[in-house]
C-alpha cells in the first residue's frame, strides 16, 4: 500500500533508532497522546529498542477509554429502549459501563449495530423511520467533522429520527492538564497526526511557548514515530521548545478549513469529564442549540442512577497522565486484564494498559 | 486515535447533495465523503477516516521528506536483526529474495 | 426489547432448567448467557468447550483432544475420522463462494487435517420460512459441485424449517467420515522444538471476503473467499515427509491455531511477521478496519508443523499443488513454556495471545 508500506521499511527504522540513541545524552520523557500511536509503539517494541535513550509514557489518547461511565450507561439504556437503535464504532462495544457493556446489552436483546462511518448510521435512520437511531459520537477532533456532516445531512434531508450521543474530547486542553498537574515528568510530546490534519498546529504554539516543551506533529507508522521522536530528542538536546511537523504529507499549520467550518457550525466547545481524570474545562464538544432536535441527551433524558464508582485499585488517572506506566499498577495482568478490565485503559486495544498487556509486558516497580 | 488510511480517488459523484468519491486502497474500494477535500480530483491521494477524506496527501512533500530518510548516512551500515529461526530465502514464495 | 413476563409453563420450564443446572458438574451463574464471542473460535469458545461441554459429556478422551476431527477406531483396527460442523455464515452468498460450498469444503478439510481420505458427508439443513427456493437450489448446486471437486459423496441429510425471523435464511450442518491410512499419524500434541511452521497460502482472505458484503462494513474488494478442498494438498505433503500436525486456520485465524497447537504440545512458537503471506487487497482491508490478518478466518489455508529435516521436501510438495502455490515457512517451534509470539522487523517480539472473542473493527 502506497504511503503505508514505505513507512514500515525496517532498514530506515533501524537507522532512525541508531540516530536517536546517538543523539540522546540522557533519557528524555516523551508522551504520545494518540491511541493509534501507542498501539504501534508498543506492538513494534519501539519503546524497548529505545530504552535508555527515551522513556515513552502514554497519554489519554484513547477517546474510547476516556468516555465517561455515565455516557456509556446512557448508551446502553438507549440500546435497550425499543424505540431506539444504537449505532456505534466497533471499539465502544466492550467498554464496561456500571454493570455491563454494549455487547452484553445486545446479547440481552438491545438493538446495537456496529458501523464504520456516521453516514452509515444516517442510512440506518432512513431505513428505519419508525425508530430513533442514535449514533454514539465518540472521538477526538479527527472524527468531529464526520459526525458533524452526519447531523448536517440529517438536518438538510429532514431525517428527524437521527441523533448523536456526543462524547467528543479535544486534545490541547488535555495536554495542558497534563503539563499543569503536579509531578508532571513529560518533557516533550508527539502530537497526534490526524487530529492535526483537521485542527492544524497553531493551537500548540502557545503551549510550547508557555510551558517550554517541544511538540512534534507525528504520523502513525513506525518510521513516522521514530522520525518524530528523533526530532523531539534533537530539540530537547538543544534546549528548544517549538512545534514542528513530521507528518508533512498530511498536515498543514492551518489544518483543514472546510472541516473546521462544518464542525463550528454544528458543535460548540463545552466542559467534558474524562474517565479516570475528571472534568477538564473546555475540553469537549456539544451540539449547538440549532441542532438540539438531533441531541440524544435531550431526546432520551437520562433517568438512570449515579454511575458506579471506579475500582479503587485502578490507577487509570495516573496512567492517562503519564505519571505511571500500566506495568506499575499492582492489579496489572492480575485482577485487571482485557477480559476482566478494572478501568478504561485496559478495555480498548488503544488503551495503554491493554496495549501493554497484549504486548506481554510484565509488572515492574514504579519510577522513583 | 484516528485510523486514517491513504487511498487514491478513482471516481467522484454526488450523493444526497454532498460530494463523494470511490477510493482505491490498493485493491479494496470504498466510497468516502470528499466534502472536506474540495480540491481533489481523479488520481489524488487522500487520507480516509471513518468514511471521510480528512486530508489530501501532499505527494511532493512526501517524496521530498522520504528522500531525506533514504539518504541517511548510517543506512548502509545497518544490519537487520538476524532471525535465529533462519528463514531461508528459498522458503519464501517466489524463491530467493 | 423488554421481554414479556413469563407464563406459567415457561416458569415450569425454568424450574426444570435450574434443576438440571444444579446437577451439572460445572457451576453456572443464573443469568450467564451465550455471547457472540462464544462462537469466535477464540478463548471464549475454548472455555465453553473445555469447561462446560467436555465435563458435562463425561470427559471422553477423544472429545478432550479437540482435534479438527475425532479418531474412532473400528473393531478391525481401521481408524475412522469423524467430524461435524455448523455453518451460519452471513451473508449466505459472498465473493467467491456461498454457505453450501463452504460447508462441504470445511468438513472435507477437517477430515483431511487428520490425514484421512474423506468418504462421505451428511448435510442437515435448517431453513427459514420464506427463503426463496431459488437460493436454496443455488446452495444445493454449489454443494453438489463441491462434492464432486472434493471427490466425496453426500449420502444422507435432513431438512427442518423454522419460522420467519429465525435462522437468517438458512443454516447448514455437515458431518463427515473418512479413513486414516495406516502409518499416518498427525496430531496437535506432536510438535517439537526445532520444527518449522508452514502455511499453505496467504491468510485472511476468507474473513475479509465475508466482511466485504456485510452491512456496516461494506466495500468492493478484489478478494474472494479462499475456500477449497485441501485433501490432495495435504496428502502430497504427508507423502513428502514428517508432518507433525495440520490444522485448517478457520475462525480465529493463524494466531488462534498456533495457540491451540502450542498448548496441546506444550511448546512455544515464533512467527516472523513479515514472512506471513497476505494478499495486497486483504492487507488493505485489514488496514482500513484495524484488523490483524493473523487473526482473520481462512477457509483454504492449512497450517502445518513439519520436522526440520523434511521442511524443504514438504514445502516443495505443497508448492507443486495448485492450492499450495504460495506455501511459505513462517516460523519455528521453540522450547517450553507455552507461548506464541510474533517477531517484528525491529527484532522485537510481541505475544500472539488467544483473543477472547472476535476482533472488532476499530477507529483508533
Amino acid at each position: 500500500m502506497k504511503y503505508v508500506d514505505e513507512y514500515r521499511d525496517d532498514r530506515i527504522a533501524m537507522a532512525l533508532v541508531e540516530r536517536i540513541r546517538a543523539t540522546a545524552t540522557r533519557p528524555w520523557t516523551i508522551m504520545e497522546v494518540c491511541g493509534g500511536q501507542t498501539h504501534t509503539l508498543i506492538r513494534q517494541g519501539i519503546d524497548q529498542v529505545l530504552d535508555g535513550a527515551v522513556e515513552l509514557v502514554h497519554g489519554p489518547g484513547c477517546p474510547v477509554c476516556v468516555t465517561p461511565l455515565a455516557l456509556i450507561d446512557e448508551a446502553i439504556a438507549i440500546a435497550k429502549n425499543p424505540r431506539a437503535i444504537l449505532c456505534s464504532f466497533g471499539d465502544m462495544l466492550r467498554v464496561p459501563g456500571s454493570s455491563e457493556d454494549l455487547f452484553m446489552a445486545r446479547a440481552a436483546g438491545g438493538d446495537v449495530r456496529v458501523v464504520y462511518s456516521p453516514l452509515d448510521a444516517l442510512e440506518v435512520a432512513r431505513r428505519n423511520p419508525e425508530r430513533t437511531v442514535v449514533f454514539f459520537a465518540v472521538g477526538f477532533e479527527t472524527t468531529a467533522p464526520a459526525n458533524a456532516m452526519a447531523v448536517l445531512q440529517a438536518s438538510r434531508l429532514g431525517v428527524t429520527n437521527f441523533a448523536l450521543l456526543v462524547a467528543h474530547v479535544l486534545v490541547p486542553p488535555a495536554i495542558m492538564a497534563i503539563l499543569m498537574s503536579p509531578g508532571n515528568r513529560v518533557q516533550g510530546f508527539l502530537a497526534p497526526g490526524h487530529v492535526c490534519a483537521i485542527q492544524g498546529w497553531r493551537e500548540y504554539e502557545p503551549i510550547a511557548h508557555d510551558f517550554g516543551v517541544p511538540l512534534v506533529v507525528t504520523g502513525f507508522e513506525p518510521i513516522d514515530l521514530l522520525e518524530g521522536i528523533e526530532m523531539l530528542v534533537t530539540q530537547l538536546e538543544q534546549g528548544h521548545a517549538e512545534v514542528e511537523n513530521q507528518y508533512v504529507r498530511a498536515v498543514e499549520r492551518d489544518g483543514n478549513p472546510a472541516a473546521l467550518a462544518v464542525v463550528n457550525q454544528v458543535f460548540e466547545v463545552a466542559d467534558r469529564a474524562w474517565r479516570g481524570i475528571g472534568v477538564i474545562p473546555a475540553s469537549g464538544l456539544k451540539l449547538r442549540e440549532a441542532f438540539a432536535a438531533h441531541d440524544a441527551e435531550r431526546l432520551f433524558p437520562w433517568a438512570g442512577g449515579i454511575p458506579a464508582s471506579e475500582s479503587e485499585v485502578c490507577i487509570a488517572g495516573e496512567v492517562l497522565r503519564g505519571r505511571a506506566k500500566p506495568s506499575n499498577c499492582p492489579a496489572f495482568g492480575v485482577e485487571c486484564t482485557p477480559a476482566t478490565p478494572l478501568g478504561a485503559p485496559m478495555v480498548s486495544a488503544e488503551g495503554a494498559c491493554a496495549a501493554y498487556f497484549l504486548a506481554g509486558r510484565t509488572k515492574e516497580a514504579s519510577p522513583a | 486515535m484516528c485510523l486514517g488510511v491513504p487511498g487514491k480517488v478513482i471516481d467522484t459523484f454526488d450523493e444526497d447533495g454532498i460530494r463523494m468519491g470511490t477510493i482505491d486502497f490498493g485493491g479494496i474500494r470504498r466510497k468516502a465523503c470528499l466534502e472536506y477535500a474540495p480540491e481533489v480530483d481523479l488520481g489524488s491521494w487522500v487520507v480516509i477516516h471513518v468514511g471521510f477524506a480528512i486530508s489530501t496527501v501532499n505527494e511532493q512533500e512526501a517524496a521530498r521528506s522520504y528522500a531525506l530518510l533514504e539518504e541517511m548516512d548510517n543506512l548502509e551500515y545497518i544490519d537487520l536483526p538476524q532471525d535465529p529461526d533462519g528463514v531461508r530465502p528459498e522458503h519464501l514464495p517466489g524463491g530467493a529474495v | 426489547m423488554t421481554p414479556d413476563p413469563p407464563t406459567a409453563s415457561e416458569e415450569a420450564i425454568e424450574r426444570e432448567v435450574r434443576a438440571f443446572a444444579m446437577r451439572c458438574p460445572v457451576p453456572l451463574e443464573p443469568g450467564d448467557t451465550v455471547l457472540l464471542g462464544h462462537g469466535s473460535g477464540g478463548a471464549l469458545t475454548q472455555a465453553l468447550i473445555r469447561d462446560l461441554f467436555v465435563p458435562t459429556l463425561g470427559g471422553d478422551p477423544e472429545l478432550s483432544r479437540m482435534g479438527d476431527a475425532a479418531v474412532v477406531p473400528l473393531p478391525d483396527g481401521t481408524r475412522l475420522a469423524f467430524t461435524t460442523d455448523g455453518f451460519v455464515v452471513q451473508p449466505a452468498f459472498f465473493p467467491g463462494s456461498n454457505i453450501g460450498e463452504l460447508a462441504v469444503n470445511g468438513t472435507v478439510n477437517d477430515l483431511a487435517m487428520m490425514g484421512a481420505e474423506p468418504l462421505a458427508l451428511s448435510a442437515a439443513l435448517i431453513l427459514e420460512e420464506g427463503l426463496p427456493l431459488e437460493r436454496l437450489a443455488g446452495v444445493m448446486a454449489s454443494m453438489a459441485e463441491a462434492c464432486e471437486r472434493a471427490d466425496v459423496r453426500l449420502v444422507t441429510g435432513d431438512t427442518k424449517v423454522v419460522e420467519r425471523g429465525a435462522a437468517d435464511g438458512l443454516y447448514v450442518t455437515t458431518s463427515g467420515i473418512g479413513v486414516i491410512p495406516n502409518g499416518v499419524e498427525v496430531g496437535p500434541e506432536r510438535c517439537r522444538p526445532g520444527d518449522r511452521i508452514l502455511v499453505t497460502g496467504p491468510v485472511g482472505s476468507h474473513g475479509v471476503a465475508v466482511m466485504s458484503r456485510r452491512a456496516g462494513i461494506d466495500f468492493e474488494a478484489d478478494v474472494r473467499s479462499d475456500t477449497v478442498p485441501l485433501t490432495g494438498l495435504v496428502h502430497a505433503m504427508l507423502a513428502a515427509g514428517d508432518v507433525r500436525c495440520l490444522r485448517d486456520a478457520t475462525r480465529g485465524g493463524l494466531a488462534s491455531v498456533l495457540n491451540e497447537l502450542a498448548q496441546a504440545s506444550g511448546v512455544s512458537m515464533t512467527v516472523v511477521e513479515r514472512d506471513v503471506p497476505v494478499l495486497p487487497a486483504v492487507k488493505a482491508a485489514c488496514e482500513m478496519l484495524g484488523l490483524d490478518p493473523l487473526y482473520v478466518a481462512n477457509e483454504g489455508v492449512a497450517v502445518a508443523v513439519v520436522a526440520p529435516e523434511d521442511t524443504d521436501a514438504v514445502l516443495a510438495a505443497a508448492r507443486a499443488h495448485r492450492f499450495g502455490a504460495q506455501a511459505t515457512v513462517v516460523g519455528e517451534v521453540g522450547d517450553p513454556p507455552v507461548a506464541v509470539r510474533a517477531r517484528s522487523g525491529l527484532g522485537t517480539t510481541r505475544p500472539l495471545i488467544m483473543l477472547a472473542g472476535d476482533q472488532l473493527p476499530r477507529i483508533c
